[in-house]
């Protein structure tokens, strides 16, 4: 192990002379610099949609307020008497629902962490095709310059929700972010896909065909189990949502009448007939319920390397929970119309839907479960990595037991559309991918950048964020039980709705708070990539492979052969051994103070290639 | 000027903070604290866990259970709304219980199994029983839910009583319309086509039964009957929800839904328990439908049944407020018509059967 740290200085690459700045950097092929630029893309999203929704904060919470402060930012949709435009406000929650779970937790987690460290972590020197690996990003931020363009447009971005139900997204008339805006929508959403399937198949066939030597997939970290199996959720889903844009295109523009049907609006009957806005709706959630897991699946793997990591224990149940994720990734394709039991859908599809939906809780659960075991008895670590992990943890706890509710179809028809739903996806899917995300960086950046961000820092960002987080989410649940309905703009209209403004207040005041703690986030990220202390080798003594690299690893990962696997990743304070963890690279022949009878077995025919102080291959 | 001065303020107190970082990371630095594995920090941490679990706790309990100054359970006025409501607490127990049990062992845990130099974590890679334990329970207590949460909806959809009370409920940017079978009891077909700024529901006048329909300025409903709403849309998805009867449907264009529930109290009776001599049960949007979506609010009203009978009398055919829509009546049937829709006065007679008619539905 020891040789690995002097590795470390002579990784400045003779590859890299011939390389330009552009090459390097921007049209780079290189998987762990297209990783940083996912990253920072994502950062780069995760502030706008954190600011827009600031803005309808605001206006939630303070109705009464006068924005005309915000005129110079938002022009004519702060309206003459200073209020924010009712419809600018439906565009605001559209755009922040879209941006979030498209870009940032999808393109700014999965991109970020299956491009970094799937070939660090399966031993491979880059993706199986880093031109394809570039495209993927490329396309990407093709598509965030386009949904970027459609902020701007006279007549507002996309509003009818993020998920864009027609005929209200189909029809100009009805609103108008459903003119210019949609179409922009649509254009950059069709650039996403191509880049989400891009990736996806790089995932794949990289994860298959370029593991190292011994490294089986009973050994893969439960990282890369969760990336592999993101990557295959997202390449059957994503083509359906293309389908589903693809339809609306053809309906919105080319006078199809897929999803339209006798509709009067404007003072003018249409002449569409025969299509039906609920098979959108079908195709939409075929898509978007695994598309919740393909935000999650991947936050939840790198809290398990995390949390084993800082417990000094293995993961408790590996196999479980692969096997849960292999669960979750089969039935999350099955139990999408449980986002329309009330659509006036057959109601016999309801009750399978209902059955189906309250099976996938068992996977989750037992997830869950296997987490707080993995802490008990362990000699925990509290890194700003372990902390997000512990925080994602129990917020995927608290947001997945209110999908018990509305699961339920009976319950579900009082919930729907509420409050209620706000609160579950926020927590389980939004605020326990984003702690994913940030666990990830915490943990990783030693890697990305050589070196470390400030723990105390991320201990108050951690901190400021979790209980932030909780204020702001766990009110919403009482008002959902309450019936608030979601995308109001405001709730003065209805008596039944006159109540909690207090709360609301509350739960304004604790986001805008809890988004101006990230800032902490961005100066510790920016400021350690230039001013951090340098990372040793190994920080957090981790035994996967991406620490045997040297500390900034160049192109092609490893300067000498790349390491060998010997033993899976979670060997924590093993019985007997020395120290509290043993790399994948470790021999069981080297380990016999630690090794069962099984692993003893195993050491025999164990060929050891002695290690050959690494030569450039230049 | 003044937000010169903030901005400059603002500046000055970034730079303080940077450099208070800057000489704090390097104090660090030359202490070497930095350099161990585990920072005093680490326990502190810790200690945080079980304050953030107490304090969680405590205000998770004081704010569920009366400590909002307002109830966040609104008064319930329907039949099925009881079994759902009851689905909903029994839901609420169990997952009350699993989210305090197993946040106590998340923090818990963390903070009992802290680092200490002294001891060494313990090597437990798996246990099948306990994998089985927990699939199996959630598993069982899961089938319980989805066993009751499966009778209820079957009930709850199942077809309306034939004795229901029928109304079109017609959801368009941004209001309602609500219209009422009239005299024959039997509301009329529809064409969108020929919507237009009167005829918001598309009437089609050559069905005779639409002659008689009339439209209520609130959403009347008896007390203690079947109501079978015929719900649809004009233009985008609106929802028909209604938080008091626990009634939600959405209105689709080109799919005509349906919803059917049994009031338990009238509007009365609720004026009464909740003491507010202004209390409106209110129809609701629940789905997003453009810019005025927030305000489409309809009231409902429910009557005793015979306030009910006597309400539904006195309203007037919507094509007597709107006689000129006579000549899309074919001509063989204005006639009926002019009678049916009360334009030309009826025979004592047939006024009387019409009665008849609907009272012995
Ligand atoms: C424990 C298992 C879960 C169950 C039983 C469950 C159930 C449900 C149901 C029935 C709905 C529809 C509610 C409605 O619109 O009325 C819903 C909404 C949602 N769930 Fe879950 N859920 C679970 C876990 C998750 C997870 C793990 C995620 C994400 C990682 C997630 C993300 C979402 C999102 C984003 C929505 C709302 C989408 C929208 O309408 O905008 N859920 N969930
Ligand atoms: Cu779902
Ligand atoms: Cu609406």
């Amino acid at each position: 192990m020891s040789e690995n740290g002097d590795m470390g200085h002579h990784d400045e690459h003779d590859h890299d002379h011939e390389q330009s700045f552009i090459s390097k950097y921007i049209f780079s092929t290189d998987h762990k610099i297209i990783a940083k630029q996912f990253l920072i893309t994502g950062i780069f999203w995760a502030i706008i949609g954190g600011a827009l929704s600031v803005i309808f904060r605001l206006q939630l919470g303070f109705p009464d307020m006068d924005l005309e402060w915000l005129r110079p930012l938002l022009g004519k949709w702060i309206t003459t008497s200073g209020k924010l435009d009712s419809e600018f406000y439906l565009a605001l929650v559209t755009m922040h629902g879209t941006i979030m779970v498209f870009f940032v937790l999808t393109a700014g987690l999965s991109g970020t962490f299956s491009n970094f460290l799937i070939p660090l972590q399966i031993g491979a020197r880059d993706m199986a095709s880093g031109f394809m690996n570039m495209l993927s990003y490329w396309f990407f931020f093709l598509s965030s310059v386009i949904m970027f363009i459609s902020l701007f447009l006279e007549t507002g971005p996309a509003a009818g929700g993020w998920t864009v139900y027609p005929p209200l997204s189909a029809l100009p008339q009805a609103i108008q972010g459903s003119a210019a805006g949609m179409t922009l929508w649509l254009v950059a959403m069709v650039f996403f896909i191509a880049s989400t399937l891009l990736g996806g198949i790089n995932y794949i066939t990289t994860v298959i065909n370029l593991r190292t030597e011994g490294m089986s997939f009973s050994r893969l970290p439960l990282t890369i189990w969760a990336f592999f199996i993101t990557a295959v959720i997202g390449l059957l889903s994503f083509p359906v949502l293309f389908a589903a844009a693809l339809l609306l295109v053809f309906d919105r523009s080319f006078g199809t009448s897929f999803y339209l049907s006798q509709i009067y609006i404007g003072g003018e009957a249409l002449p569409n007939m025969g299509g039906s806005p609920i098979l959108y709706q079908h195709l939409f959630w075929f898509l978007g319920h695994p598309e919740v897991y393909i935000v999650i699946l991947p936050a939840l793997g790198i809290t398990s390397e995390i949390i084993a990591t800082n417990s000094r224990k293995p993961i408790f149940g590996y196999r479980a929970m692969i096997g849960s994720m292999l669960a979750i990734a089969f039935l999350s394709f099955i139990v999408w119309a449980h986002h329309m039991f009330v659509t006036g859908m057959n109601p016999f599809l309801g009750s399978i839907f209902m059955f189906l939906t309250l099976i996938i809780a068992v996977p989750s659960a037992v997830k869950a479960f296997n987490y707080i075991t993995t802490l008990w008895k362990g000699n925990i670590v509290f890194t700003p990595g372990m902390l997000f992990s512990i925080g994602l943890v129990s917020f995927f706890i608290s947001g997945g037991l209110t999908g018990l509710f509305l699961g339920n179809s009976a319950v579900d028809i009082n919930l729907h559309d509420t409050y209620f739903v706000v609160a579950h996806f926020h927590l389980v899917m939004g605020s326990a991918s984003f702690f994913g995300l940030l666990a990830g960086v915490y943990h990783w950046f030693p890697k990305m950048f050589g070196r470390m961000m400030d723990e105390k820092l991320g201990y108050i960002h951690f901190w400021s964020t979790f209980v932030g987080v909780y204020l702001v989410f766990f009110p919403l649940h009482y008002i959902g039980i309450a019936g608030f309905p979601r995308r109001y703009y405001s709730f003065t209209s209805f008596d039944a709705f006159s109540t909690f403004a207090d709360l609301n207040s509350f739960v304004s005041i604790a986001a805008i708070l809890t988004f101006g703690a990230q800032f902490i986030f961005l100066f510790n990220f920016f400021y350690s990539i230039y001013r951090g202390r340098r990372a040793p080798a190994n920080p957090w003594k981790s035994n996967t492979l991406e620490w045997t690299t040297p500390v900034n690893p160049g192109h092609g990962n490893w300067p000498g052969e790349i390491p060998k696997v010997y033993r899976w990743p979670y060997d924590y304070s093993k019985p007997g051994a020395e120290d509290d963890f043993i790399p994948q690279t470790v021999p069981y022949s080297a380990t016999p103070e630690s090794n069962t009878d099984y692993e003893n077995e195993l050491a025999k025919p164990e060929e050891v290639t002695p290690k050959v102080k690494a030569e450039d291959e230049a | 000027m003044l937000n010169l001065v903030i901005v400059v303020a603002v500046v000055l107190i970034l730079a303080i903070l940077i450099t208070i970082f800057r000489v704090s990371t390097l104090v660090g630095i030359v202490r070497g604290n930095t350099t161990k594995q585990v920072s005093p920090a680490n326990k502190i941490q810790a200690s945080l866990m079980i304050v953030f679990l107490v304090l969680g706790i405590i205000g998770f309990f004081y704010f569920s259970f009366g400590g909002l100054d307002e109830s966040y359970v609104q008064p319930l006025a329907s039949e099925h709304g009881a079994v759902t409501d009851r689905l909903f607490w029994i839901t609420m127990a169990i997952t009350c219980f699993v989210f305090i049990v197993t946040q106590i062992l998340l923090f818990g845990f963390s903070y009992k199994y802290q680092h200490r130099e002294d001891r060494k974590a313990f090597y437990y890679p798996h246990n099948n029983t306990l994998e089985y334990i927990w699939t199996g329970i959630p598993a069982v207590v899961l089938a319980l839910l989805i066993i009751s949460g499966w009778k209820a909806w079957v009930d709850i959809t199942q077809k309306a009583p034939d004795d229901s009370e029928v109304i079109e409920v017609l959801g368009y940017q941004y209001s309602w319309a609500v219209r009422y079978g009239g005299a024959d009891g039997k509301i009329g077909d529809y064409d969108y086509k020929k919507t237009d700024a009167s005829n918001v529901a598309g009437m089609d006048l050559t069905d005779r039964s639409t002659h008689d329909d009339f439209f209520g300025r609130e959403l009347h409903v008896p007390k203690g009957k079947p109501v079978l709403l015929n719900i649809r849309a004009r233009d985008v998805i609106h929802s028909v929800y209604s938080p008091h009867f626990r009634l939600q449907m959405n209105a689709v264009p080109g799919m005509p839904t349906r919803f059917w529930f049994v009031p338990t109290k009238s509007t009365a009776d609720l004026r009464i328990e909740t003491g507010n001599p202004d209390f409106n049960f209110e129809l609701v949007c629940n789905k997003i439908c453009g810019k005025g979506h927030f305000g489409m609010k309809y009231i409902i009203v429910v009557d005793e049944p015979e306030d009910y009978a006597k309400w539904y009398a006195e309203q007037e055919p919507w094509l007597k407020q709107n006689p000129e829509y006579l000549s899309e009546v074919p001509a063989d049937l204005r006639d009926a018509a002019m009678i049916a829709a009360g334009i030309e006065t009826i025979p004592a007679a047939q006024a009387v059967d019409n009665l008849v008619v609907r009272n012995s539905r």
